[in-house]
């Protein structure tokens, strides 16, 4: 098991290198670079201080050079500037990316369980009214722009029926402490939960649904049956187990897809996480921090996706890690 | 062809689906002959709602919702349908080749492709339609440059899957050129699942084109719904109707065509109907 751990750890090597140049590629193809930034800030730089800007930042040498700086500079989790607070990038990600995986670990794992028993329920009956019910949802939820959905839910539960908080994660005004805190943070958690999950119960719902099918038509299935294990028992212990491995695997893959919409569920909640950050950095056009986003969030799914690995030989002990 | 259309018939959402499809498209070519406003023009007095003086009300402006609507059909459209053919041409490329040499090009073109599914493409996107600054063209191609993957590990799979089969073989036999192998031989026999993933890639297109201009990033000389969506989410407490709107064509524009891309898939590999 750990020998297994080490070598995927190692094999994250290549993967985290590519996502360092092909950050390093954008960097190269915007137009303008960091000395010209600063320059266009302070408003009057001559051309010898855009000179001696380049200088400081290794913008005048030559690109193989530029890169390695580049990746040196990785290493030490330095990613630059942030124009416009004023931070360090690495700073200003790491004080919001806690805010992000608390949104997006339990849509995550809602979707996964709802997702996951919703399935079994509809590949026991197929045909029947769940069975279409889901298909139907899942028409649905898959056409719906997430943050459409997140502002018809605030129109819904916010303004109409004045159930929920629309906005942020906590509320200022009555600046609650302790256990009132994290209340009042759940509370706030609701609606962007909700939204980000959606989806995802549709995704689940239908994969646990076509992996379980698939699954009742295994010979180790019929042979439960006759040993007489109850039809519940067959569903649930032997053929949801079986038929998790799927679901585990597009958990892992899919948690890329699910920070991109977490992007447009913070701007719609006005959630102070990374999404909000890239928003921010859109209005002020500030790359630096824009760049420094995507790698940490690619960083996240590649560790998400080793969890999703490991989580592999948990449910499915034939799965040996050598 | 012919039996192509007695199995699409078959499916009647598909063939609703298909219905809208071309109800849109119509909206798009003949709507701003019919209601011919310019969508950035104010028309009267803001936030009225809708069912009034004008059909859809106006936004927070006073800009017809309607004409938005209109003009913003061909762009969603366009942007979905260019986007996903050319993520397609991309990802048939580098499939087929991959599929078809195997080996080297192949490890290393499905290690690219790998990578390119597991960052997160909408975050991908994002940075390079800002890095470009947005336009029809840079968002069209920021779309594609993130959509591709998926072909790709299709096509490799359908190329691997008919590479050793005896007309490839005698193919090779005759000294056919890879070129002719690969575009007139493997490629028609693997295009059926193609066509129907890349249907299905307009309606996640236009739904990544309209978080793109959600946040900003639209064309600023073109209206899209995406947009609208935006600007009229500072009223969401005193006009709902105006994000509602906009919202609601792009669920029905996605739901239709996702239902069309599944009767093609059906009527395409009928012996894939029963899973």
């Amino acid at each position: 098991m750990l020998r297994f751990v080490i070598r995927r750890l190692l094999q994250l090597v290549p993967v985290l290198l590519a996502i360092a140049t092909l950050n390093f590629f954008l960097l190269q193809i915007a137009p303008g670079d960091a000395a010209d930034i600063i320059a266009g800030q302070s408003g009057h730089a001559t051309p010898e201080f855009v000179a001696a800007l380049r200088a400081e930042f290794g913008l005048d040498q030559p690109m193989w050079k530029q890169y390695l700086l580049y990746l040196g500079k990785l290493v030490t989790l330095d990613l630059g500037y942030s124009f416009q607070y004023q931070l360090p990038v690495a700073s200003l990600i790491a004080d919001r990316l806690p805010s992000t995986l608390l949104l997006m670990v339990p849509s995550l794992a809602i979707a996964i369980g709802l997702g996951v028993a919703l399935g079994v329920v509809a590949s026991r009956r197929r045909g029947g009214w769940v069975d279409g019910l889901v298909s139907i949802g899942a028409l649905v939820v898959y056409a719906t722009p997430v943050f459409w959905l997140g502002l018809m839910l605030i129109v819904l539960f916010s303004i109409q029926l004045g159930w929920l908080p629309s906005s942020g994660m906590v509320d200022v005004r009555a600046n609650p402490a302790g256990l009132a805190y994290a209340l009042d943070v759940a509370r706030h958690l609701v609606l962007p939960v909700v939204t980000m999950a959606l989806f995802y119960i549709a995704i689940y719902t239908r994969l646990m649904r076509a992996s379980m099918l698939e699954v009742y038509s295994l010979d180790f299935i019929t042979t439960a049956r006759a040993k007489g294990v109850p039809e519940g028992g067959i569903a649930w212990r032997h053929a949801a187990r079986n038929a998790l491995l799927p679901v585990v695997t597009l958990a892992g893959l899919q948690f890329g897809h699910l920070l991109g919409g977490s992007v447009l569920v913070e701007t719609v909640f006005g959630w102070p996480g990374l999404g909000r950050l890239v928003f921010d950095s859109l209005q002020q056009r500030d790359l630096n921090l824009l760049l420094g986003i995507l790698f940490v969030s690619s960083i996240v799914v590649v560790v998400a996706n080793l969890l999703a690995d490991l989580t592999y030989g948990v449910l499915d002990p034939r799965i040996v890690h050598k | 062809m012919r039996e192509f259309w007695r199995r699409y018939r078959m499916n009647r959402a598909a063939v609703g689906g298909l219905v809208v499809v071309v109800l849109i498209a119509a909206l798009a070519v003949v709507g701003p002959f019919v209601h011919d406003v310019d969508p950035f023009e104010m028309m009267g007095r803001p936030y009225s709602p809708p069912f009034g003086e004008f059909l859809l009300g106006t936004d927070v402006s006073g800009r017809d919702i309607l004409a938005g609507i209109i003009r913003g059909a061909p762009v969603s459209l366009l942007i979905g349908v260019v986007a996903s053919l050319a993520a397609t041409l991309i990802g048939v490329a580098l499939g087929a080749v991959a599929g078809y040499y195997g080996g080297f090009i192949d490890d290393a073109l499905m290690r690219t492709t790998e990578f390119f599914l597991t960052i997160p493409s909408f975050i991908l996107a994002v940075v390079i339609v800002a890095i470009f600054s947005p336009t029809v063209v840079t968002i069209t191609a920021a779309i594609a440059a993130v959509s591709w993957p998926s072909v790709a590990r299709l096509v490799r799979g359908e190329f691997i899957a008919q590479r050793e089969r005896e007309y490839v073989q005698a193919s090779r036999a005759i000294g056919m050129p890879d070129w002719e192998i690969i575009l007139l031989q493997i490629l028609p026999n693997a295009l059926a699942p193609v066509i129907v993933v890349s249907t299905l890639m307009v309606a996640t297109a236009i739904l990544t084109e309209s978080g793109l201009s959600f946040l900003g990033l639209g064309d600023p000389n073109h209206v899209s719904w995406g947009y609208m969506i935006g600007v009229a989410r500072t009223a969401l407490r005193v006009a709902w109707w105006m994000t509602a709107i906009p919202g609601l064509m792009i669920v029905i524009a996605v739901i239709a065509i996702n239902l069309a891309g599944e009767g093609l898939n059906d009527a395409l590999n009928p012996k894939l109907r029963e899973r």
